[in-house]
């Protein structure tokens, strides 16, 4: 190799990186959130639902009933549906777990569903918590995929803190909405931001709904775009600190497919039923400092 | 040899990046897009027709009542830039036509609109009226992909409209750009005017959860008839739009395809025409795009269908028609009034595409027209056609009666000046099982009194009734009750 050869490529490369990088920059049309790259290293938990039938019971239990038994008639938003571990609200086909909403009278109400859930089976302090789904559509439909605080029996929430990965109205079919609950920022405070789907929608193909946590953050992700960042201090400045930061410690993931409640409203003569939405993963990965500066 | 290998594949990233960057941030599709086939221009209106026929707006034929003087450009109003589309509603009574309506067409052979997912406008009303149709495929031509979305409600300020494009890969060479239709139906008959800017072709991505319905989504059951056709109507495709609503367009037959369980018995065209060959049971469903439609036509075909006889043709002045494939008929509230003490059955089924009357358990049975009442003083007969379903014996009667509501054009009863009269029964020699009988009595001769207690007609200025009365004869069938004139 000759020295102008060299040179020729040095410059040729050179451009090259400075030219990717430069497109790079730009391709974020829109976000200016600090971005954390996902470190995919060390897989500590999942569910691929390869096995067809019932969710496997040493990963998941189940919140059964509309919670009157917990003290939550509505689960505390007024939501109309009563939650069941039948196959026919939550079942694996195909590799994917179907969480289904059906319009039946079951138990004096109208709708049945399934809420799925890790505690006492899996929790884990800090990481990325992510899961591959495509959502159901209509009016008065509101999946969710989220995290409460392992220690919620002892210290109710909102001080056992609430992190939303995914919440959507089955009426905006194109948005998605994560958030932070904790004493100061709850319900309708929360703490919350909205990711739109330009020229997409969320109920059509899968998704990758995920958040990378850490001590001083949660970062919000869909597929690989990361739409959010929450940090101590934005709770702080969005409760005029009075908002306590409770993410701090081991949390338990849940899974669910509500009809109707304050956040979405009823369903109405447009909403189809069953409506069902499909998880193809739920994935967690350790969380190591060494790879966030944040 | 190698540095140049280095520098191509540098060059397709960066050049991937630049595609990835454009096409991120960027998303109209460039006016000059052109395949070697037909055009892909999505824009109709903007400021000015893009791309159209000289005449630009194609009205209806006026003598079908539209108004082809209310339409325009309106420098003054746009949604953006600097020009609408502005179009007047006429009154019902406007000597120019009493409602305006027509279509655009594309100026060349047709667009290629594949790579769209709905036509878009902006409109705004002069007040909240709504527009009677909005769509577009339309072309004075065979319709073939015509889509039309009805019942469109104006704001006073610039509203958005999505037509969903019910499959796009069928519109590979389209030229109907637009249609609408508009009267004064939500208005109570004031004129109003309405505009309409950006008007084109969009790819929106945000359309999904089709549910395409034939036959308004029912499972159909149906008796059918040999060599007599059934037109599949009730055509839809649904979408779930981006703001979670469900937009329902009427949907041309091509849009689909149709399949046939017995093709012996029966077979649809792409026109959704079933035609029926043979005796046995056949179900008719759809899909649209891959996705099954809602709905099915389930037959089952007897044999071949006996028509009444086709009536005279007479000067529309000469004929009141109440009940004919081959007049204009009047408006009729009932064909079975299921009255208290009537067990009569049955009333007009569709048969094919013609209309027949058939009644089974007949005791007595009105046929009613009393919105508004008839002044039949200038006719001299009724006529009905009436085929007997059963055996015809001995001391058969059918009687045929008249009744007028008398000046309030409402049956007020006995005692009123509402007046109901018989005419001399039909008796077995004048009737015939199977058999199309052509029946026709002077409007003078319904003087005998009836079994409500009626004396006889006395005046045929305010006629709201026919009746079918027998006290032996239980199935018949009924067609072409019409009065007129020798």
């Amino acid at each position: 190799m000759n020295k102008t050869l060299i040179y020729e490529r040095m410059k040729t490369s050179f451009f090259c990186v400075v030219t990717i990088t430069l497109a790079v920059g730009f391709l974020g049309c829109e976000n200016d959130d600090t971005q954390t790259v996902a470190r995919l290293t060390t897989l500590v938990w999942e569910d691929n639902f390869d096995i067809d039938g019932a969710p496997d019971p040493n990963r998941w239990g189940y919140d059964l009933g509309d919670g009157t038994e917990q003290g939550l008639p509505g689960w505390g938003n007024g939501e109309l549906q009563y939650y069941t571990d039948r196959p026919e609200n939550a079942t694996i086909q195909n590799g994917v777990l179907l969480i289904t909403a059906r319009e039946e009278s079951f138990e004096g109400f109208e709708y049945t569903s399934a809420r799925l859930l890790t505690k006492d089976l899996f929790e884990q302090q800090y990481g990325r918590f992510e899961a591959r789904i495509r959502l159901p559509f209509g009016q008065g439909i509101w999946p969710a995929f989220w995290m409460l605080g392992a220690d919620v029996d002892e210290n109710p929430w909102p001080a056992a803190g609430e992190i939303d990965i995914m919440e959507y109205r089955g009426q905006e079919p194109n948005i998605l909405i994560g958030s932070v609950h904790g004493p100061g920022y709850n319900g309708g405070d929360a703490i919350s931001k909205e990711y739109t789907l330009e020229n997409d929608r969320f109920d059509t193909g899968f998704h990758i709904f995920g958040v990378e946590w850490g001590p001083d953050f949660i970062n919000y992700y869909v597929d690989d775009v990361l739409y959010n960042q929450i940090t101590p201090e934005d709770i702080e400045e969005e409760t005029d600190g009075e908002g306590v930061w409770v993410f701090n410690k081991p949390f338990f993931i849940l899974m669910n497919l509500a009809v109707g409640g304050n956040f979405v409203g009823p369903p109405n003569a447009e909403t189809q039923f069953p409506q069902t939405m499909l998880i193809d993963y739920v994935r967690v990965y350790e969380f190591d400092e060494t790879l966030f500066d944040n | 040899m190698k540095n140049y290998i280095d520098f191509k594949l540098c060059s397709v990233v960066v050049l991937g990046l630049g595609i990835l960057l454009f096409s991120g941030c960027e998303r109209d599709l460039s006016d000059d897009v052109r395949f070697a086939t037909f055009t892909t221009n999505p824009d109709i209106f903007t400021d000015d027709p893009v791309g159209l026929t000289d005449e630009f707006f194609e009205s209806f034929d006026p003598a079908t009542g539209a108004n082809p003087e209310g339409f325009g450009t309106d420098n003054d109003v746009a949604f953006e830039g600097s020009s609408s589309i502005r179009i007047d509603v006429p009154a019902p009574d406007d000597p120019d036509g009493g409602f305006i309506g027509g279509i655009f067409r594309d100026r060349g052979d047709g667009r290629n609109l594949t790579g769209f997912d709905a036509l878009t406008f902006y409109a705004r009303g002069s007040t909240t009226a709504t527009i009677g149709e909005v769509g577009f495929g339309n072309d004075f031509g065979e319709d073939k992909f015509s889509v039309i979305a009805r019942n469109i409600r104006l704001s006073t300020d610039w509203r958005k409209v999505v037509i969903p494009i019910p499959d796009p890969s069928k519109l590979v060479q389209e030229r109907g750009m637009f249609i609408f239709s508009a009267g004064t139906e939500s208005t109570n008959g004031f004129g109003f005017t309405f505009w309409i800017d950006e008007l084109r072709f969009e790819k929106l991505g945000t359309l999904a959860q089709a549910r395409p319905a034939i036959l308004n989504g029912v499972d159909v059951e149906q008796e059918g008839f040999v060599d007599v056709p059934i037109t599949l109507s009730e055509l839809t495709q649904t979408f779930n739009t981006e703001t979670g609503e469900n937009v329902t367009v009427g949907v041309a037959p091509s849009y689909f395809n149709f399949e046939s369980s017995n093709i012996e018995v029966a077979q649809v065209s792409e026109l959704g025409v079933v035609s029926l060959l043979d005796t046995g049971e056949a179900s008719i469903t759809a899909t649209l795009a891959n996705v099954a439609a809602a709905g099915s036509l389930n037959l089952n075909v007897t044999g071949g269908f006996d028509f009444a006889p086709t009536p005279p043709v007479r000067d529309p002045e000469d004929v009141i028609s109440i009940f004919s494939d081959s007049y204009a008929n009047i408006n009729v509230d009932f064909f079975n009034g299921f009255f208290g003490g009537s067990t009569t059955l049955g009333g007009a089924i569709t048969v094919g595409d013609q209309n027949v009357i058939r009644y089974t358990n007949l005791n007595f049975v009105s046929v009613e027209f009393s919105n508004p009442t008839v002044d039949a003083t200038q006719m001299t007969h009724i006529h009905v056609d009436i085929k007997v379903d059963e055996a015809v014996d001995v001391g058969d009667t059918l009687t045929i009666e008249l009744a007028d509501f008398g000046a309030n054009g409402v049956a007020d009863g006995l005692n009123s000046d509402d007046s109901v009269g018989g005419s001399t029964p039909l008796n077995n020699t004048q009737l015939a099982s199977g058999e199309w009988i052509g029946i026709d009595i002077p409007l003078t001769s319904f003087t005998n009194g009836t079994d409500g207690g009626f004396t006889g007609l006395t005046s045929t200025s305010n006629l709201a009734q026919v009746s079918f009365v027998s006290g032996t004869i239980s199935d018949i069938s009924v067609d072409n009750i019409y009065l007129y004139r020798e």
